[in-house]
């Protein structure tokens, strides 16, 4: 039953493997790439049902015991973002079949998305902390290739604003993983648990949380740290783009959530108190840097940075409500913002641009993709009866019954900025008339199933997860009192211990 | 022995950061590397130095006897230098094309993501 636990990693790895053996035979690389896909999201299904049963999952590797050997373990809020993780994986690549270009697909696309795909389920699953930098380093090196695949000037440049600040931040990651090993002697995440609050040196713990949150917050787009995502993010085609935005930075929050609830919980008031400003400063700078933008894949981007503030928010006023709120928002954003940005490439292959203002009357040539954008636009706004309104209601509660007003108002005021932006994406690009230019050929089949298909089946599901929130706020609640609650992480894992 | 070290990590994150943070996309580069040379000597560092302990048990003794050294700071580090080392051969190929197109060796130029 444990072994379920490396599935998610093994699989992509033979699935990419696989792909590399149909080098340049594209078709062939698709089909071995969805059917790779297919077996990655109903084992990803088994595992957290698995674990929404079983309470937590641990595999010792090797059979190792815990302290000594990289153990793998599975709670809910893993198997939650392994799943999620599974699902954007399914529907990009069934999205890039016709939507990446030929030349872009013979020379490694799949293989590639199935590389970054084993390392953000290695990084979810992971329990020891050295091995969570190696995780970062697998889906890190596959998602450099991916920016730059193609080689046009524009992903160069991204590139290497990515590709250096991300260095940047694995060096920090690297430094704070060796003075934690030099200080404690241990990186099993559940023995730092008991021993750091044993050494009784808190300021030197605190320093140390200071430099993880640097490292993570590089990677989840924090402010003041975010530069890199604006200027990088649009550059690859925008299925490559979409699956960053779901799941890239989401890595970064989970590593943030995994630290900030299980190791670093000396000293609330400092730490937390600290993650409280940065998320109502990402909030609100995220949200104005989107307002200035004329661009779709820009706006959007911004709109990344401006929701991890609300991922944080949850963890900055760490009560199991608000826990609870961040669990949800997460599976929410991810689901949405992949669709928006995959949305975005529709708009793009139908309008002919990124830029708002060369696009327009798509509300009156298609009414049904106006609809089909309303949905995932609307609920990062937080419109109900949508999943963002749910998401956030939990977190605007969580906040009022501990008192945090300003946070709580940041966080409503950024959501009507959410909706201006979104407002006008759609005043521009659906709304008003366009201006003259070649129309684009209408889609063909092939397009309307792979690329509208899996934006449907995304917009179902946050329609879905809106209308039945209940089971979803549920599984977030159970997932967020095991954050909450160290002493079961610890516990099953080191009680494997003969 | 650890003063020393300590000082030797300083100056090499001293020279990574202010490399850095030129414009010279070839400086960046060995920024990085000597990034990655500091993390590794930190890791090093910290994991205490000992001299001549190997940390094999004695044939008359049941378990290992401090002080011994701490194998775990080698293979950590062992680990970080493949990946770094294949990190920095994917920056270097890079930033090459990326020279080869904007014809200049000034990440100042490099503007045309960001408008």
């Amino acid at each position: 039953m444990t072994n379920l636990l490396v599935a998610p990693v093994l699989v992509p790895f033979a699935t990419a493997v696989a792909a590399l053996f149909a080098w340049q035979r594209p078709a062939a690389q698709q089909a071995i790439s969805l059917a790779g896909a297919g077996v990655q999201l109903a084992l990803a299904v088994a595992l957290l049902a698995a674990v929404d049963a079983a309470g937590i999952l641990v595999l010792q590797l090797g059979a190792w015991p815990a302290p000594f050997g990289i153990s793998f373990v599975a709670d809910r809020f893993g198997a939650i973002m392994v799943l999620l993780g599974a699902l954007m994986t399914f529907a990009v690549v069934i999205y890039a079949g016709p939507s990446v270009d030929r030349g872009r697909t013979a020379f490694g696309l799949h293989p590639l998305l199935h590389w970054m795909s084993m390392g953000v389920s290695g990084a979810f699953l992971t329990g020891d902390l050295f091995n969570l930098y190696v995780w970062f380093e697998v889906l890190l090196m596959s998602s450099f290739v991916l920016m730059a695949l193609g080689g046009t000037q524009r992903q160069l440049e991204g590139a290497i604003k990515y590709v250096t600040l991300n260095l940047i931040s694995s060096a920090l990651f690297l430094a704070a993983v060796g003075i934690l090993y030099g200080t404690v002697g241990t990186l099993n995440m559940a023995d730092l648990a008991v021993r750091l609050p044993a050494i009784g040196q808190p300021g030197l713990v605190t320093a140390l949380a200071m430099l993880f949150l640097v490292a993570f917050g590089i990677k989840a787009a924090i402010f003041p740290l975010f530069a890199w995502l604006p200027a990088s993010y649009h550059v690859p085609p925008i299925a490559v783009s979409a699956l960053f935005a779901g799941l890239l930075t989401k890595v970064g929050v989970y590593a943030l959530i995994r630290v900030f609830t299980l190791l670093f919980v000396h000293d609330l008031a400092f730490t937390h108190g600290l993650l409280a400003w940065i998320s109502g400063l990402t909030m609100v700078t995220g949200v104005l840097g989107a307002a200035i933008q004329t661009d779709l894949r820009r706006i959007l981007s911004f709109h990344i940075v401006s929701q991890i503030g609300y991922m944080l928010m949850g963890l900055a006023l760490f009560t199991p409500l608000a826990l609870a709120g961040s669990v949800f928002y997460v599976m929410h954003h991810i689901v949405v913002k992949t669709n928006l940005f995959l949305i975005g490439g529709i708009v793009r292959r139908v309008g002919g641009d990124y830029a708002l203002a060369r696009l327009g009357s798509q509300w009156r040539l298609r009414a049904w993709l106006g609809l089909l954008f309303l949905v995932p636009a609307l609920s990062l706004a937080g419109i109900p009866p949508f999943s963002g309104f749910w998401a956030k209601l939990v977190l605007v509660r969580s906040g009022l019954e501990i008192g945090s007003f300003a946070l709580v108002a940041t966080s409503l005021a950024v959501s009507l900025l959410t909706l201006f932006s979104m407002t006008k994406i759609w005043a521009e690009a659906f709304w008003k008339e366009a201006p003259d230019g070649a129309a684009a050929p209408p889609l063909g089949r092939h397009e309307i199933v792979s690329m509208v298909g899996p934006c449907v089946s995304l917009a179902a599901l946050t329609v879905a997860i809106g209308l039945f929130a209940g089971p979803a706020l549920g599984l977030a609640t159970r997932a967020a009192a095991q954050l909450a609650d160290p002493a079961q992480y610890v516990g099953t894992v080191l009680g494997a211990r003969p | 022995m650890e003063a020393i070290w300590a000082v030797v990590v300083g100056v090499l994150y001293a020279c990574g950061l202010y490399l850095m943070l030129r414009r010279s996309l070839v400086k960046v580069i060995l920024g990085l590397v000597l990034l990655g040379h500091a993390a590794n000597l930190l890791i090093f560092t910290v994991g205490s130095l000992t001299r001549g302990e190997p940390p094999i048990v004695h044939p008359d003794a049941a378990a290992l006897v401090a002080p011994y050294a701490d194998p775990v700071p080698q293979a950590l580090i062992l680990t970080a230098i493949v990946i770094g080392f294949g990190v920095q051969a994917f920056a270097i190929v890079l930033f090459r094309r990326a020279h080869q197109h904007v014809g200049v060796d000034d990440l100042d130029e490099m503007r045309s993501t960001e408008s």
